[in-house]
């Protein structure tokens, strides 16, 4: 079964490194949003400070949404993901696999990027550290909640749009988390517990999601 | 060996695609489905494949329910659906190694090289499956079929986008598989095109 | 056809047929609850109840406010029982209501969370606070109900949609308490707001029968619209089999 799972992760890994454009656009999606909100923004270095945390946590939100259809939708469209549903093991477990590549490729280039680029907020050098930690640890959930909508919505027309209506207000605890934890670092308080929790919530993402993500696509092949 | 299926229905809308469907095959046996386009041809298929599941009737693997044990039936399955499962950034090899993985055996490089060389695929490190014509793709899919080893194939419309060549290699493929004491349930519109096979026509009635 | 041409499932919830006759025959009683209860429930509110002491007439929303949150809630919770229905035991009919109940919810969460902001305006001299747990995790159940029947209405073949919706509904039911506590969390870590929004202390007699009739009223109301709506779908998706020709031509 590890080994099973082992296969769908280095397939991912394969798959996304011949095709790295779609990594590289997700990244610089994140890149122009985040770096749009200090344009809009009245210039004045102490909001920034305060917008800091919110802004790149959504901006990396919604660089994540933007990857969520690269989960199902290229295999529901070539046919694998029916070879993946008869496979040696239930669907669940290939699920689970490629949350953990969704994660790594994408949520973990997110969390190594995001600390470069919020430099333009001039954050300290801890808070950038816990913008690194709180992404790092947030983003399974991330995946692995959107993972839900974007099985739900496979194949449909406007399908994106739905996606982001299912998918947004089950985010809102993991940003509240996370931003919580950055800004934590900004007063000089203990960002511990927000991490711990953005822990608790991608664990159980990872772990009670896939039955039912492997059950939102059984229902959209049928 | 024995897959049975027991008064099999299945409604569309207004349409009822077939009705109290019922036919045993034993190992060594094969059916060929036939009918127009929109017959159901598909649909009977993917119930087989418990892809999806009948409103009536029941399927049964060497008399089982397959709902009751649905991993172990499906690993006695290959299939070969309308999409090829072909990726199109991997080699035909890289394909064929996912697919051996995947579906829980090993992977045997020579004999991998030898299914593509049989159906004629061109095989190289920078040769990928984006480049290859349609029918270059069925041929990857097909030679999927002959790695995986499964007793019970399943297979939508596998000339397709085939020429005459291959569409005999096909057809020498399922008869050494149904020699080899295997079971094969074969879609295809046309009606001669599998003649050593038992014939199933599907016609739609309102 | 005949009647054997009705797909055979072995769930009685399945029975469309009855559930619609079921519904027809209901009907008529819930209107009835829902007029009966709401003139008295509006007559406590616009003459029984006196003025609230603080807040003066601005209170008397909360004859609408208090019914509409409860439903809105309400309505999700029976919306994730019938999700569990249809996805556990294939019942055709609970997944029918659960897309019929969306709207209705839809409508009594903004409904609270219009009235409340209009009662927050006076009183807290604010249309709405982000760092309120309940606010917050009423405007993401609305957002549900949205996604809900966007959802719902994306997809073309009803089979997968019923299904579909179904598992989303039980997907919201666990995230509306996690926004809730995550909230609570984020506003314990803000230390230094001083406003809460407390239950007030003690409610008059009047008041509390007041605003029980209008949660009766309005639940009343839910159900008729809902079981209307779930006929009109049972119609829709049945509409070739004989019994839906019978029941159109003698117009029961």
């Amino acid at each position: 079964m590890l080994r099973f799972i082992e296969t769908v992760i280095r397939r991912e890994f394969l798959l996304a490194f011949r095709r790295p454009a779609d990594l590289i656009s997700v990244l610089f999606f994140f890149i122009i949003a985040s770096s749009l909100f200090p344009l809009g923004v009245w210039p004045r270095v102490d909001t920034w400070l305060q917008l800091a945390p919110g802004v790149l946590w959504v901006s990396a939100l919604l660089a994540t949404l933007l990857s969520l259809p690269h989960l199902f939708a290229d295999d529901y469209r070539d046919g694998t993901l029916e070879q993946l549903v008869l496979g040696a093991y239930p669907l669940a477990f290939a699920v689970f696999g490629k949350l953990v590549a969704h994660w790594l490729v994408f949520g973990v280039s997110l969390a190594l990027l995001a600390p470069v680029f919020a430099f333009q907020f001039d954050l300290p050098g801890h808070a950038l550290w816990t913008l690194f930690l709180s992404l790092f640890v947030g983003t399974p959930a991330l995946s692995s909640l959107g993972a839900i909508g974007a099985a739900l919505t496979l194949g449909l027309r406007g399908g994106r749009v739905v996606l982001s209506l299912l998918v947004l207000p089950l985010y809102i605890p993991v940003l509240i988390f996370g931003a919580a934890a950055v800004e934590a670092a900004l007063a000089g308080i203990d960002a511990n517990a927000g991490i711990s929790f953005l822990a608790a919530l991608s664990l159980a993402g990872m772990f009670f999601t896939p039955p039912l993500i492997a059950a939102a696509l059984h229902i959209t092949m049928e | 060996m024995k897959l049975s299926v027991v008064n099999l229905s299945c409604r569309r809308g207004e349409t009822r695609l077939f009705d109290a469907l019922a036919f045993d095959l034993d190992a060594g046996e094969s059916l060929h489905v036939c009918g127009a386009n929109g017959s159901g041809k598909t649909t009977l298929l993917r119930f087989l494949c418990a892809l999806s599941f009948p409103d009536e009737g029941e399927i049964f693997w060497n008399d089982q329910a397959i709902g009751h044990a649905l991993c172990d039936y499906r690993s006695q399955l290959a299939t070969l659906g309308h999409r090829d499962a072909i990726k199109e950034e991997l080699t035909p090899i890289e394909n064929l190694k996912l697919a051996a993985l995947l579906s829980g055996g090993g992977f045997d490089l020579e004999s991998a090289l030898g299914a593509l060389k049989r159906l004629g695929v061109p095989d190289g490190d920078d040769i990928f499956c984006r480049r290859l014509s349609q029918g270059q793709k069925r041929r990857v899919a097909l030679a999927r079929l002959l790695l995986l080893d499964r007793p019970l194939w399943i297979l939508d419309e596998p000339c397709a986008a085939l020429d005459p060549t291959a569409t005999r290699e096909v057809a020498s493929m399922i008869d050494a598989h149904l020699s080899g004491g295997g079971i094969a349930v074969v879609a295809s519109p046309s009606a001669d095109a599998f003649p050593k096979a038992r014939k199933l026509r599907l016609s739609a009635s309102c | 056809m005949d009647k054997n041409d009705l797909p055979k499932t072995p769930s009685r919830l399945s029975d469309l047929p009855a559930a619609y006759r079921l519904a027809g025959k209901a009907i008529p009683y819930f209107w009835a609850l829902t007029v009966a209860s709401g003139a008295a429930g509006l007559y406590a509110a616009f003459f029984l109840a006196l003025p609230d002491a603080r807040q003066g007439e601005t209170f008397r929303i909360i004859f609408l406010h208090v019914p509409a949150s409860w439903m809105s809630l309400f309505i999700y919770l029976c919306m994730a029982f019938l999700a569990a229905l249809a996805l556990f035991f294939h019942a055709r009919a609970s997944s029918i209501l659960l897309s019929a109940l969306a709207p209705t919810g839809a409508l009594f969460t903004f409904l609270s969370l219009s009235t409340g902001a209009l009662w927050a305006k006076p009183i807290w001299g604010t249309w709405w606070v982000w760092w309120d747990a309940r606010l917050v995790s009423e405007l993401v159940l609305f957002f549900m109900y949205v996604g809900f029947i966007a959802l719902a209405s994306a997809i073309e073949d009803p089979r997968r949609a019923d299904k579909a919706s179904a598992l989303l509904a039980l997907v919201g039911v666990v995230n509306i308490p996690i926004v809730y506590f995550s909230v609570r969390w984020w506003h314990t870590l803000h230390q230094g707001y001083s406003i809460t929004l407390t239950r007030p202390p003690a409610m008059a007699p009047v008041t509390f029968w007041g605003i029980v009739l209008c949660v009766l009223a309005c639940t009343a109301y839910a159900a008729a619209v809902a079981l209307m709506r779930f006929r009109n779908t049972v119609l829709d998706r049945e509409r070739d089999a004989e019994w839906v020709r019978e029941t159109l031509a003698t117009g029961s």
